[in-house]
């Protein structure tokens, strides 16, 4: 039995890894009398596997089994490798067990598709709700919806979860229908538009009586593989932006294509996840939500891609020369959050600080500011050592940074160097 | 140079404050009872640790900055970093000589650093509640040995309480040699006579409760099975999660 629950935990969690989702934060729960668990806003990672993901949810699938043939993942009906199902029961006190050790935030519920979408999600919500109903358990749940869902079921998953999410996985749905024949865009749209509609409604209705239920209080999230298919930046990143317009949605993720099947030919042939474009799409995934950029300023039809070998901020700074440089002690807090080499934290201090007298460059750099970047693009009272863009011009700047990285790379710092000629 | 002496215990640096106001002389080093004295001092004075004089201190702080300025200084005080009690000592004055609070004055280094080192404590507080370990004991008591870099345990207390309200459990700082005990209605302060019963961090087998095993066990499994081995990235890792937790982080072990 003991064995077999340990063979079953390998396999299942083997299965789930690909899914990048592992955000515990958006819910404030306080624990309820003679209950287990609480979920603090801001999201607690517990542990960091050996490729630096974070591990706060205990990310597992109730099933590997699937009825589905998608050719980017590793699941699929024609892939031969160890099937494995847990039981509700099995389930429920593995969660119990491990959080009550501190080693999870919660449970992060996925599965692989079995009969139809419907037996499948009700498996599901019967997980959830022993957990919530049963066990008195107030930690964090995120739950995936099977696309195709019906509305009845995802009301009742988000009665129980705190995040709900669908993955779109592929960014547009011709691709999708090359690599997934079976599924298409609608059966995602669908389930995001219900969760939507409960979230609003829960919403409406709270606002009323303070006891009425909460809906999917973290709202609902997805995912979009990156680098499986011929999409651009441009096309990815307008998706997301269309996607956050939603109030519920809260986080897009984007996970590097890591060729599990590589036997299939419709497929591209690479040797390494694309981790820089992945990191790229992220930064520009921020400025979107905490930085107040628009899509089109981060990429257009000028520049449909983003550059690998500098930061999305940076790349829009040097093509607008004409923002800069920007005066730390004037500027706008919108202002001072163009400036590569600020951050939101950095650019909250400087706005805190400035009603006390006026900020030196010594000061900035003290508060975090990164001023191998910022130097470019702003002048303090002070200042005047150093060229801003319009003297250095933005090709200067762009081999100065870009420069720099790849010096330090080679030459360790604190060594001697002797070059011996080959004569 | 002016030298204030005191017992070293936070009401001790209030009373230094009060003293320091009452005399009109403001020290520019703070020394423990029996430290021995540098070269060149030209007025030492004993503070004596007196609660109501160190209470008005507080209160009066209360009234000038905010509450999470408040909390700033405790957590600086909990840092055990040496000579920042000079620190705060300075970050008082400050606040009582400015019509205004300065609290928000980030490009004074004295307040900038008192934020740096607040937000220090504050991180390991967090690490604390990301990689505290329990370990079931025998007698349903779970169980988590725990080494802050700085005194963050009173910090992260309520988090625990709130969270394991229905579980007995001890959280033991063995770097400071104390911890908290729940028992399912609060927790107390505690101290072990020995740490026989948990060499290098994990609880002796006798000890453990009959299935302990094999969720460490579990846990360990699962840990390394959720790792994406085409994705190995061992410097963001220990960046995430530095070696000096490992010890008592059960996957790491």
């Amino acid at each position: 039995m003991k064995e077999n629950i340990l063979q079953k935990l390998k396999i299942l969690a083997e299965s789930a890894k690909f899914d990048v989702s592992c955000a515990s934060s958006g819910t404030t729960r306080k624990n309820i009398p003679g209950g287990i668990g609480s979920a603090s806003g801001w999201g607690i990672c517990h542990s960091f596997t050996e490729d630096g993901r974070c591990v706060s949810l205990l990310k597992i699938m109730l099933t590997n089994h699937c009825i589905y043939d998608c050719a980017y993942c590793i699941n699929r009906r024609s892939n031969d490798l160890s099937r494995a199902t847990f039981s509700v029961q099995e389930l429920v006190e593995l969660t119990i067990e491990f959080y009550r050790r501190n080693y999870i935030e919660g449970l992060f519920l996925s599965s692989g598709v079995v009969r139809n979408p419907d037996y499948t999600m009700e498996r599901m919500v019967k997980v959830v709700k022993d957990l919530r109903v049963v066990h008195r358990y107030n930690g964090y749940i995120h739950m995936k919806t099977i696309p195709g869902a019906s509305e009845s079921l995802i009301q009742d998953a988000g009665l129980y979860a705190d995040r709900l999410s669908v993955n779109i996985e592929i960014p547009t749905e011709t691709n999708l229908k090359m690599l997934a024949p079976e599924k298409d865009h609608q059966s995602v749209y669908k389930p995001m538009a219900y969760i939507q509609q409960g979230v609003l409604q829960s919403h409406e209705e709270r606002r009323k009586f303070r006891s009425a239920p909460r809906f999917a209080p973290a709202g609902q999230s997805t995912q979009m593989i990156i680098g499986a298919t011929d999409e651009s930046d441009k096309q990815i990143l307008n998706t997301s932006s269309i996607l956050y317009t939603k109030p519920s949605m809260k986080r897009v993720y984007y996970s590097g294509f890591i060729p599990v099947n590589s036997y299939d030919n419709r497929l591209p042939a690479v040797k390494q996840a694309p981790l820089v474009r992945e990191n790229r799409l992220y930064q520009a995934d921020w400025l979107m939500r905490f930085y107040q950029f628009k899509v089109n300023e981060i990429v257009d039809d000028a520049y449909p891609n983003l550059d690998l070998e500098i930061d999305p901020k940076l790349a829009w700074a040097l093509r607008h020369p004409e923002f800069f440089p920007v005066d730390i002690n004037k500027a706008d807090y919108s202002l001072l959050l163009r400036v590569p080499g600020l951050g939101v934290k950095s650019a909250k201090l400087i706005v805190a600080s400035r009603r006390f007298g006026k900020i030196t460059s010594g000061a900035l750099k003290k508060m975090g500011v990164v001023m191998k970047k910022a130097q470019y693009f702003i002048t303090c009272h002070e200042l005047g050592y150093h060229y801003t863009i319009h003297e250095a011009s933005p090709e200067y700047i762009r081999k100065v940074l870009t420069e720099k990285k790849i010096k330090k790379q080679k030459v360790p710092r604190n060594q001697l160097l002797f070059n011996f000629s080959d004569e | 140079m002016i030298i204030f002496r005191y017992d070293k215990t936070f009401e001790g640096l209030l009373t230094v404050v009060f003293d320091a106001y009452v005399r009109k002389t403001f020290p520019e080093m703070l020394l423990n009872l029996h430290e021995v004295e540098p070269l060149f001092a030209e007025e030492i004075h004993v503070v004596i640790t007196d609660e109501k004089n160190a209470g008005r201190v507080w209160k009066a702080l209360e009234k000038k900055i905010s509450r999470s300025a408040c909390n700033m200084i405790t957590h600086v005080w909990l840092s055990e970093i040496e000579k920042v009690d000079l620190l705060i000592f300075r970050f008082i004055c400050k606040v009582f000589k400015h019509e205004e609070s300065i609290e928000t004055n980030f490009a004074d280094p004295d307040v900038l650093e008192m934020q740096q080192i607040a937000k220090k404590v504050s991180f390991e507080k967090h690490r604390l509640i990301q990689f505290v370990r329990f370990q079931k004991a025998a007698d349903n008591i779970f169980f988590a040995p725990v080494a802050p870099v700085f005194n963050s345990l009173p910090l992260a207390i309520h988090h625990f309480i709130d969270r394991f309200a229905d579980q007995k459990w001890v959280i033991y700082d063995t770097k400071r040699k104390y911890g908290y005990y729940y028992d399912l209605k609060k927790a107390v302060e505690m101290t072990l006579d020995t740490e026989d019963s948990f060499p290098y961090g994990q609880l002796d087998e006798n000890l453990m409760a009959e299935d302990e095993k094999l969720f460490q066990e579990l846990w360990k499994s699962y840990f390394k099975a959720l790792t994406i081995k085409e994705r190995i990235n061992l410097k963001l890792h220990r960046q995430h999660m530095p070696r000096r937790y490992w010890k008592y982080i059960t996957e790491k072990r």
